[in-house]
């Protein structure tokens, strides 16, 4: 008998800053997510991830141009969820960014989003100059 | 900005100023400059001000959101004030954690529990 082949749910939209257009998003990913029975510790860490990599990249990677944009894709199935976020930016050293975690930075404001990715994350990679991050979301591993 | 399009509710217990979130998502980063902007009024209106921000009802909060809680704590700490936090649950304890900003604030398992703290006028 030949094998079914696997359900994949795939998507990609490209986002200008504005709020209801990232909650279309995240609800097309959570729908995706959910269909697979994701639990809803993974549907928190994704959605979080996916926010601030979102939010990363329309401050420090475009700069808050409103003429530049964000784009999200996605790739989901039963075992993974792999997500591509990229800006119109040039990019950023991500091993620049200090660790607000030292005693001497708790009390600075920013800076925790893509700590947050890498810990929720099961792998978070910068491709090119730093303006297209790569996250994958193992679901065997973080469960 | 007209109260019915505040992001927060304020409550005054007895001199402790309870903040609340009208939404269960604090992602949103113009929601989140305006709770900002509005705390730091209440914050520079009192002297010594005590401030309890519970997130009974939150399921969701940003980087964006722990940053205003740390301006909101710096402030208050410097008007000679206290922060305290409760209610929170545990997905959204477990970002706190992460951050290690458990260390920074004072957090307590409920609003009743956080408001025996505090000193009163």
């Amino acid at each position: 008998m030949t094998p079914s082949p696997k359900r994949v749910d795939e998507g990609a939209i490209r986002l200008c800053e504005d709020s209801a257009q990232i909650e279309k998003m995240q609800f097309a990913v959570a729908h995706a997510l959910a269909s697979f029975s994701y639990p809803d510790a993974a549907m928190f860490a994704i959605r979080l991830s996916i926010e601030e990599a979102v939010m990363n990249g329309f401050r420090h990677g475009n700069l808050s141009d409103p003429q530049k944009m964000v784009e999200v894709r996605w790739h989901i199935d039963a075992q993974s969820a792999v997500l591509h976020v990229i800006d119109e930016g040039d990019g950023f050293n991500p091993e620049a960014v200090p660790d607000p975690t030292l005693d001497e930075n708790l009390e600075i404001p920013s800076g925790r989003g893509l700590m947050l990715i890498r810990a929720y994350m099961s792998h978070a990679k910068y491709h090119g100059p730093g303006n297209h991050l790569e996250m994958h979301f193992l679901r065997e591993a973080k469960s | 900005m007209g109260a019915e399009n505040s992001r927060i509710r304020v409550t005054d217990i007895q001199g402790v100023l309870r903040v609340e979130f009208v939404d269960r998502d604090i992602l949103d980063e113009a929601a989140i400059r305006q709770i900002n902007t509005e705390l730091v009024r209440r914050l520079e209106a009192a002297a010594a001000p005590q401030m309890l921000i519970s997130f009974r009802g939150v399921e969701h909060l940003s980087s964006a959101a722990l940053g205003t809680l740390i301006t909101v704590n710096s402030l208050t700490k410097k008007r000679g004030g206290q922060l305290r936090l409760s209610d929170i649950k545990p997905s959204i304890m477990e970002v706190f954690t992460i951050t290690k900003l458990n260390k920074l604030f004072h957090i307590s398992e409920t609003a009743e529990k956080a408001l025996v703290g505090f000193c009163r006028k």
